[in-house]
């Protein structure tokens, strides 16, 4: 074992040119040769080579009340850096048109304030069709690192549309899975014990280091069926989108996607029944952008 | 025009464009036979030359300066309206009295003198040393020379530093210069950005690799495929994104933002420093940027390295040398058989490079190399140097180079006992490991014994300890399997590149550890940070967290440091020397500033000899305020 280490010195000075640890290995090659003449040892340092070994060569200087006062200057209140700064972080992440021949706006934006563990993090969504609000909401959540690369979430959700505003209680976490998976999974409780459950996982794919694939997949769960809103019980939308960015700078990137939504299950039939389509594919423009 | 910025791409890709940005020369042009001889464009910026003040009374003012590096006007903070601020001579001896005034409108000031030995209340931290310069006020420094070398000075506020706070300082032996040469130019390197570094650091933490456009891309992949084949990349791909690391991650703030400069010079500026043929000239090079590693080599010259951090090493003849932030280098030059060499410093992920002229005149110009293509970390880097790693020959092997230390690995470590050595009869006790087993961080003093039996297998077969403080911390995003000391290799991008690089094992000073005691205790500190929050510490914890280091006044100690990172960072210890120790804990050269690059494990001894209270923290400003900071208290 004690040998590997200087074997790996010896191959490593071997193959790299000489000459180099001449101290430490005498059997090398001379040192190289030196600029003009050898800079001189310090004289100051090498009185004293039988010292005893708990004795310093060069003797600790006694202190003087000069000293203490230089060193211990009155009143001073400790170094500040910007470890504790606040800090914050606004994405629009979808800001976009949607549309086939109809259309309409999509917005998704992520905001977080805090600090390096604990932060505030806000959620707002908005979309509209043929110029009616489908659907608005926003989380507020306080949300606390537990590990490496987790989150937990905790806080309220209100939505605005469809139907009439509804609060929900909200916890859940997020974080970075491995393979770079940005994972969103939040439990949401309800008036009259409704529950429902989100999960959100995206991905950036470097085409290059500016033009990035994001493909996203959203899942929602209902507890109970609510029918004002056209929702059953059990899996009730899968959401998803491909968008292409350039990053014309980091803060700055236009793109264009597809999107697809499907209601399932029952929250499908609730749609069909009442004349609606249970899917949607539509094309996307936007920009995703932040500061 | 400024830095040459290199498109960002594949390590691979043999064919590279060459961006250029900016203007000529945003500030002076400048060396030692132009110092006087102040640059029209400079005037014309409000930018003066950078001069050189010698003597014993110096009259510094810290003050706002209009600037021009890149093409767009920017106020920056200057030294008496210099970048770099004057080159301060000193002579080892005398005292020196250093009036700074803050002309600043709003903000505190403070000018910190780095690598010096002094009081603590000369050394220039607010909060530790003193108050800080208010605005409209002075401060008076005033302490008598206990040394000679290369040095420099810079703020110790904030962000001021990377707004141009920063310069050279030289110190005149009291006895004549133990090496000779005819001539001398100081080399100072830094790094210039247009953006508010406050921004800069906001950037970080919203998206940390903001900077960075060399992440490896789905044509990377494919290319790798067809080299390595698919499982062998998929197994590589498959590595890194469990880590949640970037094997591309070499620099936080890169060209991107940054304009890399010589004596305060773009590359188009070009520095010129003239020589006579025939002259031995002594270059005296120092890191004085804010965020940035440079790689050093001036094509058609060796380069005699004689002083690292100010202290005579012996001497080493290399090609190339790698200069850490903050440290310095004085390397003899003997130029000959050509008019002009260029002095290029490519900055450690490529992206550009400062660059200036060594030449008999004014002018003149010799060709300036391209960039060499960016290496990729590689498990060795990471700390994980197993033998039998499934994934090492991968990423060695999709970087330019290999690994030199492909082969050397441990023969496959069990995580076994880290104190598995001490049952091996055969290992004498003597020399102790100074690595192992420090798996108590917070020893008392005086409570160890430092030579209980440690050998090297217990820091080679063992796997690394942490502290308990990076457990399930979320400001810590790895950690070091089996870092290793290192010393002797080059570092990532400049291994196998033909060229005889500096290590830190070819460094010894021309003199014996001028204490002589062994250390009496050790402390061990990791270095830690978390790529995503932009988070660095210590031990997972943050300076406004942390206790300070108390040290007993006149005591000799060992510090270990572990990196737990992927990154490199060049540790600072204040007021007192680092000795750094070679692999078996033996004195080998005095520094001011050790680099720990990523997978390393490495020790220095401390002797206490400076009562106060004293900064400790990585000279990568942006890991500094992000926290990778300590007080380090010298106390009676």
């Amino acid at each position: 074992m004690k040998a590997v280490p200087v074997t790996c010195v010896l191959l490593t000075a071997a193959l790299l040119a000489p000459p180099s640890l001449s101290a430490q290995h005498p059997h090398q090659q001379p040192p190289p040769k030196p600029p003009a003449q050898k800079p001189a040892e310090d004289h100051s340092h090498h009185m004293h080579h039988e010292q005893p070994k708990d004795q310093p060569k060069e003797p600790i200087p006694p202190l003087t009340d000069a000293d203490r006062a230089a060193a211990f200057p009155q009143a001073l209140e400790g170094h500040t850096v910007h470890d504790k700064k606040l800090m914050y972080y606004v994405l629009f992440d979808q800001l976009e048109w949607q549309g086939t021949s109809t259309g309409g706006v999509n917005l998704e934006t992520t905001t977080w304030i805090g600090g390096d563990i604990d932060r505030l993090w806000l959620r707002v969504e908005g979309e509209t069709h043929d110029g009616d609000v489908e659907g608005v909401s926003a989380d507020a959540l306080w949300g606390r690192s537990f590990s490496r690369w987790w989150d937990v979430v905790a806080g309220l959700r209100q939505d605005i549309r469809p139907g009439d505003p509804q609060t929900w209680a909200a916890v859940g976490i997020q974080g970075l899975a491995p393979q770079w998976f940005e994972v969103q999974a939040t439990g949401y409780v309800g008036a009259g014990g409704r529950t429902r459950a989100r999960l959100e996982v995206e991905y950036d794919l470097l085409i290059t280091n500016r033009l990035i694939l994001q493909p996203l997949v959203e899942l929602e769960i209902y507890g109970k069926r609510d029918p004002a809103r056209g929702i059953a019980a059990g899996l009730s939308s899968l959401e998803s989108g491909l968008r292409l960015r350039y990053e014309i700078r980091r803060e700055l990137a236009p793109y264009l996607g597809i999107t697809w939504d499907r209601k399932l299950f029952g929250t499908a039939d609730l749609a069909r029944a009442s004349g609606e389509e249970a899917g949607r594919a539509r094309v996307a423009f936007g920009l995703r952008t932040w500061f | 025009m400024s830095s040459h910025r290199v498109r960002p791409l594949a390590p691979a890709d043999p064919s590279r464009r060459t961006f250029v940005k900016g203007l000529a020369a945003g500030g002076a042009v400048a060396g030692l036979g132009l110092w006087r001889q102040p640059s029209l464009w400079a005037q014309a910026q409000g930018l003066k030359p950078t001069i050189e003040l010698s003597g014993t009374d110096f009259d510094l003012t810290i003050g706002e300066t209009p600037v021009n590096f890149t093409g767009r006007p920017r106020i920056a903070y200057t030294i008496n309206g210099s970048i770099p601020a004057p080159i301060l001579r000193w002579r080892e001896g005398d005292t020196v009295t250093l009036r700074v005034r803050n002309t600043l409108r709003r903000e505190d000031a403070s000018i910190h003198w780095h690598g010096i030995l002094l009081p603590a209340n000369m050394d220039g931290v607010p909060g530790l040393s003193f108050h800080g310069i208010h605005p409209g006020e002075s401060y008076t420094y005033q302490f008598t020379v206990k040394q000679n070398g290369t040095y420099w000075y810079h703020s110790h506020s904030g962000f001021d530093e990377q707004k141009g706070l920063y310069g050279a300082l030289v110190i005149d032996a009291a006895e004549p210069s133990p090496v000779q040469y005819d001539r001398e130019h100081v080399v100072l390197l830094s790094d210039w950005t247009d953006e508010d570094p406050r921004r800069i650091f906001a950037k970080l933490k919203k998206q940390s690799d903001y900077y960075n456009f060399n992440k490896r891309t789905v044509g990377d992949f494919f290319r790798d495929v067809r080299q390595h084949g698919l499982s062998a990349t998929l197994a590589d791909r498959r590595m890194w994104g469990q880590m949640r690391m970037n094997p591309t991650d070499l620099s936080d703030v890169t060209g991107y933002t940054y304009t890399y400069l010589m004596n305060g010079a773009t590359p188009h500026g070009n520095w010129t420093g003239l020589f006579t043929p025939g002259e031995r000239v002594r270059l005296r090079f120092i890191n004085g940027s804010a965020q940035s590693y440079f790689d050093v080599r001036i094509p058609g010259l060796k380069l005699t390295v004689i002083a690292a951090d100010g202290q005579y090493v012996k001497p080493v003849e290399v090609d190339e040398f790698r200069i850490a932030t903050a440290e310095t280098y004085d390397v003899i030059v003997e130029p000959s058989g050509a008019e002009a060499f260029t002095i290029f410093a490519q900055s450690i992920d490529r992206t550009g490079y400062a660059a200036g002229t060594l030449a008999v005149r004014h002018g003149l110009r010799a060709p300036v190399p391209e960039p060499d293509p960016p290496q990729l970390l590689t498990m060795a880097d990471m700390g994980h140097d197993m033998a039998g790693h499934d994934h090492g020959a991968m990423t060695a092997g999709a970087a330019a180079a290999a690994d030199p230390h492909a082969g050397h690995h441990m023969p496959a470590a069990k995580p076994a006992d880290p104190h598995a050595g001490h049952a091996m009869p055969a290992q004498p006790p003597k020399p102790p490991d100074p690595h192992a087993g420090h798996d108590m961080p917070k020893q008392p003093p005086a409570a160890q014994d430092p030579h209980a039996g440690h050998d090297m297998a217990a820091m080679t077969a063992g796997v690394q300890t942490h502290p308990a403080s990076e457990q399930g911390n979320p400001l810590v995003d790895m950690q070091a399997m089996n870092p290793m000391p290192r010393l002797d290799d080059p570092g990532v991008g400049l291994r196998g590149n033909g060229r005889r690089v500096l290590t830190y094992a070819d460094l010894r000073s021309v003199f014996d550890d001028s204490d002589g005691r062994e250390p009496g205790r050790t402390i061990e500190l990791h270095l830690t940070g978390h790529m995503e929050k932009f988070a660095w510490s210590f031990d997972g914890i943050k300076f406004s967290d942390a206790p300070p280091i108390r040290l007993q006044y006149g005591e000799r100690l060992r510090v270990v440091l572990v990196n737990d990172t992927m990154m490199s960072h060049p540790i600072h210890l204040h007021g007192m020397w680092s000795d750094l120790e070679n692999e078996q804990g033996a004195f080998m050269v005095r520094k001011h500033t050790i680099d720990m690059p990523p997978g390393t494990k490495r020790s220095f001894r401390v002797r206490a000899d400076a009562l106060g209270r004293w900064a400790f923290h990585c000279h990568l400003l942006y890991h500094m305020e992000s926290g990778m900071f300590r007080e380090v208290r010298v106390e009676e």
